[in-house]
């Protein structure tokens, strides 16, 4: 918000009960009530988001009677308004009264119980009784979703997650549906979550005021685990978790704890205690490898960074056609289940299934990362379990152990050893940074003088920066959030921009602003967490990839070179065009032949609805009807062919024809024609 | 899946459409016109709206389910709204409601026949009170009815059906 625009004049004050606070620019009343200390409730307001006004918990009462929602209203000079005026204190009890009716009050069994903003309140403002009846029905919970559970019984209807989802994210995943008594926030048509395009970054968990939806727990296969005798359970922590951890403990927010978080582990039960960041330094030689390789060539340029698997899983629904331009490294967690998988086990002899990757994640899309089937060997998976930070504060609680009195401990060896580098993988910013302290040293053979990177830091949505290589200008740019990556996308696809590498988190502030982690997702906590993690880079001996001795015992023992063969066959992988909404697409002629019949599928998936696939789609109707065959063609409009790259495209028996126009239908025609004859031919024979 | 898209169909969506510049304050225009092409607003053919719209197929099923033009369901050939406003209501639409329901045989938490012949709906007011209570058939108004009456309406109408 641009703040300072009337405080060039004499300063605007108005009237919070009877004492007089200042205005500075303030976006509406509420937070200049806040800013004089008066902590007004509300469930559906964010100050990241746009205000909705209708939780109806921010109310005012203004010198004339007025009841204002102040999240809603301007701050005016001269206003005078009261904030616990018995009219205002009795409606705010009502409407919580009122949402609490039709609220599941199974608080006991919530696993948002004691961090819960509905219970809080009607704690705080005493609410003994609910006089409403309460709801006899109870709607099914979806448990479709790898990285959350939405549990519609518990929903307040605030709406924080659609517009989290719709406005920070660009996607829209979630919106209400029906109206009055029966609405409901659903992902499009009812369905569940895993079968819409959900990319689960769980912020909409994040920003839920009460247990609608939460993170999947999976607590219980930790513990099965842990009491395993055959399994060997090795825990990888990643960046984000050591400045955040402690939140759940009392620990001062953006207190690294990572020492306390080892001690823990241990106690659980843990056998061996590495660091995400050991495999994050190994993603900065690959990526920056790949990097510098197509920064020779010209080719494929921008690279897109690829830890965050939610904006992986994006990227495969919405820009398959720039697919290649991902880096083709694995995150730092996959390759971290891969050496401990391939390379570990065999150090310490043991088969990979008695070998059980257990990853402390701040992030709730690793759950969906972890279980895609190109990471695993033999029905072995690399990563076997996902837990986020809430999670294993969930586990330190249960056993009872008092996390903030603990010892601090070390982390094993050999993966326990990481640089600055790895370590600033947790916050946006962080990668590119990590890349360019070994770009110039990959490049040329010397190291730079220069370590901090400070012109790619901070918290604004997206940054760019030119940055010196040897010599190369490289374009830098720092996108968090999805909504700013597509809108950065839209501004390179039109020309307007030219980035050579592009670092994506799909988390406002990156993974220190994981749906995993504890706490109130705010700005404030994220830039302390955010300075967290900058400390612990300062902290370290080391703060290049490069210098990680142990980096280099893995290429030396196991991977050879940078890049090499091996290195792509553990740490690299590829990514295919994922379509957003299964289904059948539009049926739009029905042979009726007995016989054998041909299948057309004309995309009208977004790339090929741009290149006029739909009229297309009308010239192919009026030629197969002209040719006398329409009785032995099924032919329909699909929303995706996974072939965007090559839009547009037509599917003919299974056959993919691509880079079509609006124009080339009697190409496609002369497909059918072929499919047909080939047909007769089998029949015939 | 019986086809649901001829092109022609298909066509006079896309004219809407493109008519609007692709706009998405344009959604309501369009789905009324989905509706007029369908008589209800196919799944496949609001994932193509959105798509067309850039905006999210969520957003656009909650703005076809919160107005009660848009119908969600294939309706049947013939469909009954029965008025249930205050004037109606007064004068004994419930029973004329359920008469008509029996009638077509329709169980409860069922909207439309089996055979897709009938979809029997409830409206808040048609503004006929003066002839209340009264039932829309299609495009027809029927004033003052009783189970007797519709009875003998719907018999007329199931006659062509046959």
């Amino acid at each position: 918000m641009s703040a300072n625009n009337n405080t060039a004049v004499q300063a605007a004050t108005l009237t919070i009960n009877g004492r007089p606070v200042e205005i500075n620019g303030e976006k509406n009343l509420l937070e200049v009530v806040r800013k004089a200390g008066i902590d007004l409730p509300t469930f559906c307001y964010h100050s990241e988001l746009s205000a909705f006004g209708a939780c109806r918990q921010c109310l005012v009462e203004t010198e004339d009677g007025r009841i204002l929602a102040s999240c809603s209203v301007p701050a005016d000079p001269g206003m005078k308004i009261k904030t616990h005026s018995p009219r205002v204190q009795r409606i705010r009890k009502v409407a919580l009264e009122l949402l609490l009716a039709n609220h599941d009050r199974e608080c006991t069994t919530c696993e948002k119980s004691g961090v819960c903003k509905l219970q809080d309140l009607a704690q705080r403002y005493g609410i003994d009784e609910v006089r409403f009846g309460k709801r006899d029905q109870k709607m099914p919970l979806d448990l479709s979703s790898p990285a959350i559970v939405r549990n519609p019984n518990r929903c307040i209807l605030c709406g924080d997650c659609v517009r989290m989802c719709k406005e920070v994210q660009g996607l829209g995943i979630l919106d209400f549906a029906n109206r009055g008594a029966s609405m409901v926030v659903t992902p499009a048509f009812g369905r569940d979550i895993a079968d819409v395009e959900c990319v689960n970054c769980g912020q909409c968990a994040a920003v839920c005021p009460t247990g609608a939806l939460t993170v999947k727990s999976e607590i219980d296969q930790a513990w099965a685990a842990i009491y395993d005798d055959s399994k060997t359970v090795v825990v990888q922590i990643a960046p984000a978790v050591r400045v955040a951890v402690g939140d759940a403990f009392g620990l001062k927010p953006g207190e690294i704890s990572l020492g306390k978080l080892v001690a823990a582990l241990r106690m659980i039960g843990i056998d061996k205690v590495f660091d995400t960041s050991f495999a994050a330094d190994l993603t900065v030689m690959e990526e920056t490898t790949e990097f510098i390789n197509r920064l020779r060539s010209g080719a494929q340029l921008p690279q897109f960074t690829s830890c965050c698997p939610a904006w992986v899983k994006y990227a495969e629904q919405y820009y398959p056609d720039m697919l290649s331009n991902l880096s083709s490294c694995r995150s730092p967690q996959q390759m971290f289940g891969s050496v401990a998988k391939r390379y570990y086990t065999k150090e310490l002899n043991i088969d990979p299934k008695d070998m059980y990757v257990i990853s402390v994640m701040p992030c709730t899309a690793k759950k969906f990362e972890a279980a895609r089937p190109e990471f695993s060997n033999d029905g072995v998976r690399d990563v076997d379990l996902v837990l986020t930070t809430q999670e294993i504060a969930h586990m330190i609680k249960e056993a009872g152990i008092n996390f903030a009195e603990l010892e601090e401990d070390s982390l094993d060896m050999p993966f326990g050893f990481t640089t600055g580098a790895g370590v600033i993988f947790g916050v946006t910013g962080g990668v590119a940074e990590a890349v360019l302290r070994a770009a110039n040293f990959l490049l040329t053979g010397e190291e730079l003088q220069k370590v901090a990177f400070t012109e790619v830091r901070g918290l604004a949505g997206t940054r760019a920066a030119t940055v010196d290589v040897a010599g190369h200008e490289v374009r830098v740019a720092i996108t968090h959030t999805l909504g700013e990556i597509k809108a950065l996308m839209e501004k390179i696809r039109k020309g307007e921009e030219y980035f050579d590498i592009i670092e994506v988190m799909a988390c406002p502030g990156g993974c220190i602003g994981g749906a995993g982690q504890p706490g109130q997702n705010t700005i404030e906590l994220r830039t302390k967490r955010s300075e967290g993690i900058y400390r612990a880079d300062t902290r370290m001996q080391l703060r290049k990839a490069q210098e990680n001795p142990l980096v280099q015992h893995v290429y030396d023992k196991w991977l050879g070179q940078y890049g090499s063969h091996e290195a792509h066959e553990a740490l690299h992988t590829q990514y295919s065009g994922r379509s957003r909404m299964p289904g059948e697409g539009i049926s739009i002629m029905q042979g009726q032949s007995q016989g054998e019949k041909v299948d057309v599928a004309v995309c009208v998936g977004t790339c090929c609805f741009l290149k006029g696939s739909t009229q297309m789609l009308a010239d192919l109707t009026e030629l197969i009807d002209q040719s006398g065959y329409a009785d032995q063609v099924n032919l329909r409009a699909a929303f995706c062919l996974e072939n965007c790259a090559g839009s547009a495209s037509v599917k003919v028996d299974g056959k993919i024809i691509g880079g079509l126009t609006a124009k080339k239908s009697a190409v496609v025609m002369q497909e059918i024609m072929a499919a047909l004859r080939n047909k007769k031919a089998k029949v015939e024979a | 899946m019986p086809p649901i898209g001829e092109t022609s169909e298909l066509e006079r969506i896309n004219q809407v459409i493109a008519e609007y510049g692709n706009n998405q304050s344009a959604l309501i225009p369009v789905l009324q016109q989905v509706q007029e092409v369908y008589h209800y607003l196919p799944e496949e053919i609001l994932t193509y709206v959105a798509t067309a719209l850039n905006l999210s197929p969520a957003t656009v099923y909650g703005v076809a389910t919160f107005y009660a033009q848009f119908s969600l369901e294939a309706k049947g050939k013939h469909v009954v709204r029965v008025c249930d406003g205050t004037a109606c209501h007064v004068r004994g639409s419930t029973p004329v409601l359920n008469a008509i329901r029996k009638k077509v045989g329709l169980t409860a938490g069922m909207k439309t026949t089996g055979d897709r012949q009938f979809t029997v709906e409830t409206v808040s007011c048609l503004g006929a009170c003066g002839l209340a209570p009264a039932v829309v058939i299609d495009d027809r108004i029927y004033g003052q009815m009783t189970p007797e009456a519709v009875s003998i309406v719907l018999d007329e109408l199931m006659k062509e059906v046959d």
